[in-house]
């Protein structure tokens, strides 16, 4: 894999706002020159602190941002080379599109005849070629969104900032927004950090999405990683549906650990644990398994409780010993027996075998005195 | 039919509801109105009562060069009341709305109590506040910068002054709403795109808070045409706007029809003000209309 370039480099940085607790906590983020990284994260975890941070809006507590190398910190907006597309727009209502566009052009003094010639090739590349004239009260939701995009590209940054950018349009302008921003990255290989809590936003549209709950950094990965291996509990039941077993870790034999939890045992493929230690086990419902025998290395059983059909896929609940409800996904045709028990099983390597550092190491226990 | 009748059944409670209103608009407002209209055609009697003899000469007379040097006096004063209380009054706004905005409520009431006080009586303040045995003239003699006490008052300067004092916050109360309106990420956006302070503030706060300017210029403007007791108080009576002039006539000068030429001149400077200012694109609500 050929050696990427960090463009943006966020390095131990907290942010506390006045009477406020830590925001942003002990933040270590590298974004790589020309991609797409998403910030995920649900609301107030301080997604657009650390976003108005990299922009200049927001002092940084402790720690150190650079772009390109340097030291922003104490460089104010208008000297840093990163643009931010707001979430509310923020477009100047006393001016036309064009002189909208045109702003950080005029602000550079740069001479009229370039000045046209690049607002308008702008305009094209958002597609608005003829809305120069309008104002932006004669404007659609999704049309002012474009000119906030041509306006922050403009400058031609290293960076585009994007807070929540399709948040306020409706679901099917928010899709066809979505292929068009990220089309227009592509296109322009400019380096993107977007804001969103929407997950499958993130998913659909990211090279890499960096997590966060709650001011800390949880996982950064491509959307496969991410859904694949999630490094945290939070990020396990966060992206995606899941199943999470809390347990401690029975025995290990090269890569296969066995996890004890309340209702029985339980395998799944990990490096890195020690017998005794306290473990969550992601299982994603489509890759859950069942058998009317006990199959090796895997003790739960389970009673249906529920089926459902969505389409073509059959989605079932069943019930452990200990009342904790298990979700799978089947395709349609491959009911589970409504009567009698089964055993639940997976492949090793569809269960993920995560750490429990926070407070579910108490859940955990709980587990194990009862088992 | 039956709409006839509705219509007949919905007549009494308007009429009800819109009534008193108009009566009292009709009295309060059109009816005197109309009669000093009426007055600007009268004369004169010798005994000074008012006669009825369809004449134009209280029209005339307005173009006199004194009324017409008053005239421009007046306007003067209000100019430069008006850019004072611009200049003065934005940083204030400015201040309330963005920047102390945790003690917002105090700052703002700090503006509006002064209004709960009868104007005339924080003029006759100003007075002996400056008069020639005044607290400023004891202080300064005191400290013995200067030795005689100074003459402060009556001047076009002190007229300003008192008319600045009077009516800042008529020109401080819709720039304040005008800021306060503003959102921040416009300056962000303005800074984002490589703005330093002063052309964000030429460029995007200037013209989305001219609107407040307007209409705080027009709410200082014309009242200064008419406050002849600042003038009278503070000039001495030796430079008046054109409320003294029509105060004059109807007091002293006993001389009606002419004030009454003189207050439809004022109306017609208002109105005609009022016009630009809605031609303009002005606000009407922040007027108070
Ligand atoms: N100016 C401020 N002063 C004090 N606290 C603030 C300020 N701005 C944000 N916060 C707090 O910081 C936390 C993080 O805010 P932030 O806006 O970064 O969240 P976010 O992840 O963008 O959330 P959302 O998805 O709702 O936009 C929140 O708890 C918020 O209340
Ligand atoms: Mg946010």
């Amino acid at each position: 894999m050929e050696e990427k370039k960090i463009i943006v480099e966020i390095k131990n940085v907290n942010k506390v706002y006045q009477g406020t607790n830590a925001v942003v906590k002990d933040l270590n983020l590298n974004v790589y020159e020309g991609e797409f990284l998403t910030l995920l994260g649900s609301s107030g975890c301080g997604k657009t602190t650390t976003l108005r941070m990299i922009a200049g809006f927001e002092d940084i507590t402790s720690g150190t941002i650079l772009v390109e190398g340097e030291n922003i910190e104490d460089k104010e907006p208008f000297e840093r080379n990163v643009n931010t597309v707001f979430q509310t727009y923020a477009l100047f209502p006393h001016m036309t599109v064009f002189d909208n566009v045109a702003y950080g052009l005029k602000i550079k003094k740069k001479p009229k005849g370039e000045i046209k010639t690049k607002v308008m090739e702008m305009l094209e590349l958002v597609q608005l070629g003829g809305f120069e004239k309008r104002y932006p009260s004669q404007l659609s939701g999704g049309q002012k969104q474009r000119v906030a995009i041509a306006r922050a590209l403009i400058n031609q940054p290293r960076v585009l900032l994007l807070d929540e950018p399709l948040g306020a349009l409706d679901l099917k302008l928010r899709k066809q927004m979505q292929l068009e921003l990220k089309r227009l990255q592509r296109k322009l290989k400019i380096t993107f950090i977007y804001v969103t809590h929407d997950q499958e936003e993130a998913l659909s549209m990211s090279d890499r999405i960096a997590i966060m709950n709650d001011g800390i950094l949880q996982q950064v990965g491509t959307p496969v990683e991410i859904y694949e291996q999630p490094a945290t509990r939070f990020v396990a039941s966060f992206i995606g549906e899941t199943n999470l077993f809390d347990g401690a870790v029975s025995s290990v034999d090269g890569d296969k650990v066995s996890v004890s939890i309340e209702s029985g045992v339980i395998t799944g493929k990990g490096t890195d644990f020690k017998v005794g230690e306290m473990v969550a086990v992601s299982v994603r419902p489509e890759r859950i398994k069942y058998s009317v025998r006990p199959v090796e290395g895997f003790t739960v059983p389970a009673a249906v409780k529920e089926q459902v059909y969505v389409g073509s896929v059959l989605k079932t609940i069943v019930v452990l010993p200990n009342g904790n409800e298990i979700r799978i996904e089947r395709l349609a045709g491959e009911e589970l027996p409504a009567e009698g028990m089964v055993y639940l099983y997976w492949k090793d390597e569809d269960a993920k075998i995560i750490h429990s550092f926070d407070n579910n190491i108490f859940a955990a226990i709980d587990n194990i005195q009862l088992a | 039919m039956k709409k006839k009748k509705n219509f007949r059944g919905n007549t009494l409670p308007a009429l009800v509801m819109v009534g008193p209103v108009t009566l009292w608009l009709l009295l309060l407002v059109a009816v005197p109105l109309i009669y000093v209209v009426f007055m600007t055609f009268c004369s004169l009697d010798a005994n000074y009562n008012l006669v009825f003899t369809f004449t134009l000469d209280n029209y005339k007379r307005l173009f006199d060069a004194n009324y017409v040097q008053i005239y421009a006096q007046s306007l003067l004063i209000a100019f430069s009341t008006t850019l004072i209380c611009i200049i003065a009054g934005y940083p204030f706004a400015f201040l309330i709305a963005r920047v102390f905005t945790k003690k917002k409520a105090i700052l703002y009431m700090l503006v509006i109590i002064p209004f709960w006080t009868n104007s005339l009586i924080r003029i006759y303040g100003w007075r002996t506040f400056l008069g020639s045995s005044g607290w400023l003239n004891n202080m300064l003699t005191k400290l013995h910068i200067i030795s005689e006490p100074a003459e402060f008052l009556f001047n076009r300067g002190t007229i300003i002054l008192g008319m600045v004092y009077c009516l800042i916050p008529y020109m401080i109360l819709p720039l304040y709403t005008a800021v306060e309106k503003l959102d921040k990420s416009m300056i962000e956006a303005s800074k984002d795109l490589g703005a330093k302070g002063p052309a964000t503030f030429l460029k995007v706060i200037l013209p989305m808070t001219a609107s407040g300017i307007f209409s705080g210029s027009i709410m200082v403007f014309i009242p200064c045409l008419g406050y002849f007791f600042v003038a009278d108080i503070l000039g001495g009576g030796k430079s008046d706007v054109i409320g003294n002039l029509i105060e004059r006539q109807f007091q002293s000068g006993n001389n009606w029809p002419l004030g009454a030429a003189l207050s439809v001149i004022l109306i017609a400077i208002t109105l005609l003000l009022v016009k630009i200012y809605q031609i303009c694109g002005g606000d009407m609500e922040n007027l108070g209309v």
